[in-house]
This record gives structure tokens, C-alpha cells and sequence, in this order.
């Protein structure tokens, strides 16, 4: 994983709650077996006015011009506005995945469902928590004609807008070091293997069912 | 199982303590798991990334998988006819063959929904941790496992490690209190309980649902109730231990036998929340005040008793939540103040990880038997959970039911319940549907969903639009 430094961006406003993964990435594009390739599908639905499938051209497709991914203010958004229970819905990693192949690196909202939450930071996508009249200030100033522009500090965990008072935002500490140091979750656990496998060797005299076989006889 | 100091615990408290490996500086677990389930859809990823960092899985045999996404409905000889679809179930068996994982294929009897077969085989059991990359694992809750779904990068590192880091969720308690009324089944409880604590109420909790209307349940309606905890925001859904749990688990394919089952169930009695044990909160809803349930909207905390009616956005004080109705309406094709028993429908879908068991198949045929599907209605078809669902319906004569009340029998999958294989909604289409969302282009794009018990989808067949299940003649 990219580790996640300090940058400047764009903030894209999508005044929707709930937004569920079903409209983050419809599931026509999970038939995908590949991790990349799912930014030109985000928001398909919304996005587009025709019906999308895998493998199209998105070159060529008819654009919602009422949706604001498509309005030219936001062509190089790397953050996102939005409203409570931001990533509802399914445990799809592909959600992430297209927020981030399109090139989103932050997310901001009054809160975010869970398992869309543990797949964001494990893709270096930062979602951060704020409340609800932050949230309401940040879209009063994101809609006008200037673009609002934040410089996101994850180090400092402070939000500097281009308009505005700094923001200080919270943040799971581990979570905040998997980004910055852009470690492999995996290789980290893998140093505690054997902790892992004492604690096997324990259970399974406690409980041997546990390590039956899932697989027939 | 460990020695544990005098302070009561919850259920979950108990199960969460049982599996923790360590605790790093900053309070995050390593989370032993016990099982994972594992589908076409979310694990072609994860198997890439194990091949490319050159690891195996750590234990193969804690694994099964089964292809249910994308697999057709009917005509299932032709095998899959769209070439992608094919791909990501060919890829599963690929994966499967390098990785030794066992599989039951398209043509295996026991091929069904992960969530609906993983129980029949006995493979959930009380305080286990079970995950699948699929949101809807919080079924298996019903056996007092704590069960969740996760992401792909996830199902890597439990594949690669046996283990997850995890920071211990919050508690909530569900007490669903007294008896419920006739005709009202555990799909209108949790449905009513998501339209009290909204989709995002459970955010961060796992949910323990108690109390004598689910402890009434079978089963079956556990599962059911356990299923749609992420439909309010929960990852997990728990039920304590009782008689019913126990009897279910006995002589399944993998369930412990003999001397070890014994040993097994005594364990597991010892699953239930300790009496003064801490919640960070607690709900209580009054059972019989729960009548049967239908979705309105695009969420699924957008519902309302089938004698209510579509509500109007005008009268919304919280303005988030008014602009969401408004595009709700809009979508749905619907008009403030319609009463829900004049909404007509075009199809209707009984199936799905949250209603496709035999005794939801039992319900729908109850409803339907010596009637017919109204001729407005352009399709109604039944997908069960499982090919082992699908033969015990077949020996109860439920299939003849619904063939000659004019319903589809249909071979078991995910189906339409997100219409990732051929069956889906045309825009504008309206639906019945005994699944668990009814997101936005859900169940095809510009399609309407509505979301019902079996029963209650089974009499909209029949009517052609929402009856109260409870006035029909039996």
C-alpha cells in the first residue's frame, strides 16, 4: 500500500445520505477478477444515462450532466462531501477500489458504515468522521463557483480549508499508522505466527470440534 | 472457556474473549476465526494476492466455498451463458483446485446460497467466528456465532493468517418482548426493528437479539432476524443458545457426533448473556405491537405496516432525511399519502439469503396454495436457498404448490435478490421481494423494490398488489 502523505485537493459535493455500495459500483462490475479498473464505473448509474456493462468504452457513453462527478469544477476531486452512512450495503471491496482508481484519497462525512470503512483503510483511502454542522459548513462552501480546496494533514490530523477554520479530526491510531507507514496487514500479523499458533494448540484441547474439517469425508 | 474474572459479560463479551491472540498498543485485537465461507464474487482478489506474495492458506480445511452469485436460476445444464459470469465462477474452481479449498460446484447437490448452506451443513456453530466476504454473514448469528462480513482484503488475511486485527465493537440489545401476532413472521421483526433504529443505528455494535418473540423462533427465523443486522448498520447479529439452537445442530453433515457432541453442547449452553451483564444499548420493542411489514422506499428503514401508507416528505422535520424521501418517491414512481394496499406490482422474487429456507418456502406455499398468480403479475418466481432446500421442498409437494398457482420453481442461488445472473428487473418495473435491500437499481437498474415477508409476497402474487396477509382466507 501507497504510504499516505500530505496534499492539497479539490473537494467534490455529493449532498446524498446512505449512499449504498449498490450505487458506489453496481453489481454488474463485480464479475471483474481483477482490483483495478472500476474508476470509470463509479457512480455508473448516476453517472451515465445509459445502462453500463463490463468491458464498455466509457469514452463513448452518454453523460448525466446533472450529476456532479460530471461537472467540470470537480474533473480532479480527490476528496469527497457527502451525508451519513456513506458505503450502506454490501461488504464489496470493489466500492473502494473505484473510489480510489478514480482518484479519490479522502472521504469526509457525518459517518460511514463499518465493513465500507475497514475496506477504505485497507485501499489508503482516509475517511474521516465529522459532524454533522461541520459537514453542513463544508457544503456552504463547496458549491460555489471556486472549487473548495482542503489541505488534508493526517500526521497533524487537521483539515486546512482554502475557506475557513482548520479542522482537527479523530482517528484510530492503528489506522492512522497503517496509512502513513502504508503497511501490509498481513505481514504484520504474520510476525505474531507463533502466537497464533499457540493459541490453536490451546483451543484445540479446549474445543476439538473447532478444527474438524470443513471438508467431506 | 478461559478463566474470566466475576463481571458478568455479554454473549458477545464471551465470544469475542474466547478468540483473542493479543492486543496490540493501540487496543486493536487479532481476532482468531474459526471458519470463512467463501463466494465467486469476492474472493478472486484475495486468491490473486496470496499467488503474488507466494503464501498458502494457513488452514485450507477451515474453508468452503460455493459459487452462488452468479449462477443461473434455470436451464442450469447450458452452464453460464454470459462469459464473465462464467470467468468469475471458473476462477473460483481454479482457485480452489491450487489452494485446496473444497468446493461445491453448480452440479452438487449441496450447492446453494453460502449463508443458507453453511448452517444446513452444520458448519456454523456456537462461539465460533465465522466470515465470508459477503455483508449478509451476520445470519449465522443465529447460532450464537459471532458471524460478519468482510472485505476482500480480508478474506486474504484470513486465508494467509487465520486471523483478522479487529477493534472490539460496541453492544447493543434488541429485546423484542411478549408474542407476536398471527401472520406476523421474523422478516416484519426485523424489518420494524431497522424502521426504529434506522439503517445506521446499529453502526459500530454488534446486536444481540433477545427476548420472547425471537426466542419463539425456529431457526430459521433466527437466521432471518440475525441476516438483516447489516441493514441496520450492525455487522454482527447474535441469539443466545437454547434447545432449538441444539436441536438444529444435531446430525448435521458436519456437526461434532457422539461423546464430542455432547461436549460440544455443553459448551454451548454456557452461550447466553450473564444476568446483569453491561450493554452500550438497549432497545425494546412490544411484539405484538408489530404488524407485517413493507419497504416504501430505497432504504430499507423506508417502511411502514402494510395498513399504513406512503408517507410525505413535507411532513419530514429532519432536512437530510426529507431530501432522501423526495428522491426515494421519485424513484420509486410513488405519491405521498398512497395507501401500501393500492400499490400493484409487476413481479415478485421469494428467495435469497434472508428468506430462502424451506420453512419461508412453507409460508409462501401456505399463502398460495389453490390460488393463482394475478394475471397483472408478469413473473413470479421461487428460488430456494439450497439444492438441499430445493429436494425436501420437492418431497413436501411445495414445488406442485407453486407451479400450479402459476409461480416460477427455480434452482438455488443468489438470483434476484442483486441480479448479478440473468434474473432481474426492467426499469420501472415494480417488485415483491423477500430479499434484504432495496437499494436503487438493486435488483436491475430503474427497478422498484419492495421488500415483504414470504407470506406477504406470496399474497401480492396472488392480488397482483399489497394485501395484509393476516385478512386473506386460509
Amino acid at each position: 500500500m501507497r504510504p499516505f502523505e500530505r496534499f492539497r485537493g479539490v473537494v467534490m459535493p455529493l449532498d446524498r445520505a446512505n449512499v449504498d455500495t449498490d450505487a458506489i459500483i453496481p453489481k454488474q462490475f463485480l464479475k471483474s477478477i481483477h482490483r483495478t479498473g472500476f474508476g470509470p464505473n463509479l457512480f455508473d448509474e448516476w453517472r451515465y444515462l445509459d445502462h453500463g456493462e463490463p468491458g464498455q468504452d466509457c469514452a463513448n457513453r452518454p453523460l448525466n450532466p446533472d450529476f456532479v462527478l460530471n461537472d467540470p469544477r470537480y474533473a480532479n476531486a480527490e476528496i469527497l462531501l457527502t451525508r451519513r452512512n456513506f458505503g450502506c450495503g454490501s461488504s464489496r471491496e470493489h466500492a473502494p477500489w473505484a473510489l480510489a482508481d478514480h482518484g479519490f484519497r479522502v472521504l469526509l462525512a457525518p459517518s460511514f458504515a463499518d465493513i465500507f470503512h475497514q475496506n477504505a483503510i485497507k485501499n489508503g483511502l482516509l475517511p474521516i468522521v465529522l459532524d454533522e454542522a461541520v459537514i453542513d459548513s463544508l457544503f456552504a462552501r463547496a458549491g460555489g463557483e471556486q472549487p473548495l480546496q482542503i489541505d488534508v494533514d493526517l500526521e497533524a490530523q487537521q483539515l486546512r480549508p482554502s475557506v475557513g477554520e482548520p479542522i482537527a479530526f479523530p482517528i484510530d491510531a492503528f489506522h492512522r499508522h497503517c496509512l502513513i507507514n502504508g503497511l501490509d496487514d498481513i505481514g504484520l500479523t504474520l510476525q505474531h505466527a507463533p502466537e497464533i499458533a499457540a493459541y490453536e494448540q490451546r483451543r484445540r484441547e479446549q474445543a476439538p470440534w473447532l478444527f474438524a474439517s470443513a471438508v467431506s469425508a | 472457556m478461559a478463566g474470566h474474572s466475576d463481571q458478568p459479560r455479554t454473549l458477545f463479551d464471551k465470544i469475542w474473549d474466547d478468540h483473542v491472540v493479543r492486543t496490540d498498543e493501540h487496543g486493536t485485537a487479532l481476532l482468531y476465526i474459526d471458519r470463512q465461507l467463501v463466494h465467486e464474487v469476492t474472493s478472486p482478489q484475495a486468491f490473486e494476492g496470496l499467488r503474488l506474495a507466494g503464501r498458502k492458506p494457513r488452514r485450507p480445511e477451515a474453508n468452503l466455498a460455493v459459487p452462488d452469485h452468479n449462477v443461473p436460476t434455470s436451464d442450469r445444464h447450458l452452464g453460464i451463458v454470459d462469459p464473465i459470469s462464467r470467468l468469475q465462477v471458473e476462477t473460483l474452481e481454479a482457485n480452489c483446485r491450487e489452494f485446496g479449498i473444497q468446493l461445491f460446484d453448480m452440479g452438487d447437490p449441496r450447492q446453494g446460497i453460502v449463508h443458507v448452506i453453511g448452517p444446513e451443513q452444520g458448519l456454523t456453530h456456537p462461539g465460533m467466528t465465522v466470515v465470508c466476504g459477503d455483508s449478509h454473514t451476520s445470519t449465522h448469528g443465529a447460532f450464537g456465532a459471532l458471524a460478519f462480513g468482510v472485505g476482500t482484503s480480508e478474506v486474504e488475511h484470513v486465508l494467509a493468517t487465520q486471523c483478522l486485527l479487529q477493534r472490539k465493537p460496541k453492544s447493543m440489545l434488541v429485546s423484542v418482548e411478549g408474542e407476536l401476532g398471527p401472520g406476523v413472521t421474523a422478516k416484519d421483526i426485523v424489518l420494524a426493528i431497522i424502521g426504529e433504529i434506522g439503517t445506521a443505528g446499529g453502526t459500530g455494535h454488534v446486536i444481540e437479539y433477545a427476548g420472547d418473540a425471537i426466542h419463539a423462533l425456529s431457526m430459521e427465523g433466527r437466521m432471518t432476524v440475525c441476516n438483516m443486522s447489516i441493514e441496520a448498520g450492525a455487522r454482527a447479529g447474535l441469539v443466545g443458545i437454547d434447545e432449538h439452537t441444539i436441536d438444529y445442530l444435531r446430525d448435521r453433515p458436519r456437526s461434532p457426533t457422539g461423546a464430542e457432541f455432547e461436549r460440544a453442547a455443553e459448551y454451548w449452553r454456557s452461550l447466553n448473556s450473564d444476568p446483569g451483564a453491561d450493554y452500550d444499548r438497549v432497545v425494546r420493542i412490544d411484539a405484538a405491537s408489530i404488524r407485517p411489514q413493507v419497504t416504501w422506499g430505497t432504504s430499507p428503514e423506508m417502511v411502514v405496516p402494510v395498513d399504513g401508507a406512503v408517507p410525505d416528505p413535507a411532513e419530514v422535520a429532519d432536512p437530510v432525511k426529507a431530501t432522501s424521501y423526495g428522491h426515494a418517491l421519485t424513484y420509486m414512481g410513488l405519491t405521498p399519502r398512497t395507501p401500501i394496499a393500492e400499490i400493484a406490482i409487476d413481479k415478485v422474487f421469494i428467495g435469497s439469503c434472508t428468506n430462502g429456507r424451506i420453512e419461508d418456502l412453507r409460508a409462501a406455499a401456505a399463502v398460495a396454495k389453490g390460488k393463482q398468480v394475478a394475471p397483472s403479475v408478469k413473473l413470479a418466481m421461487v428460488v430456494p436457498g439450497s439444492g438441499l432446500v430445493k429436494q425436501q421442498a420437492e418431497a413436501e409437494g411445495l414445488d406442485r404448490v407453486f407451479l400450479d398457482a402459476g409461480f416460477e420453481w427455480r434452482e438455488p442461488g443468489c438470483s434476484m435478490c442483486l441480479a448479478m445472473n440473468a434474473d432481474r428487473l426492467e426499469p420501472g418495473e415494480r417488485c415483491a421481494a423477500t430479499s434484504n435491500r432495496n437499494f436503487e437499481g438493486r435488483q436491475g437498474q430503474g427497478g422498484r423494490t419492495h421488500l415483504v415477508s414470504p407470506a406477504m409476497a406470496a399474497a401480492a402474487a396472488v392480488a397482483g398488489h399489497f394485501v395484509d396477509v393476516r385478512e386473506l382466507e386460509q
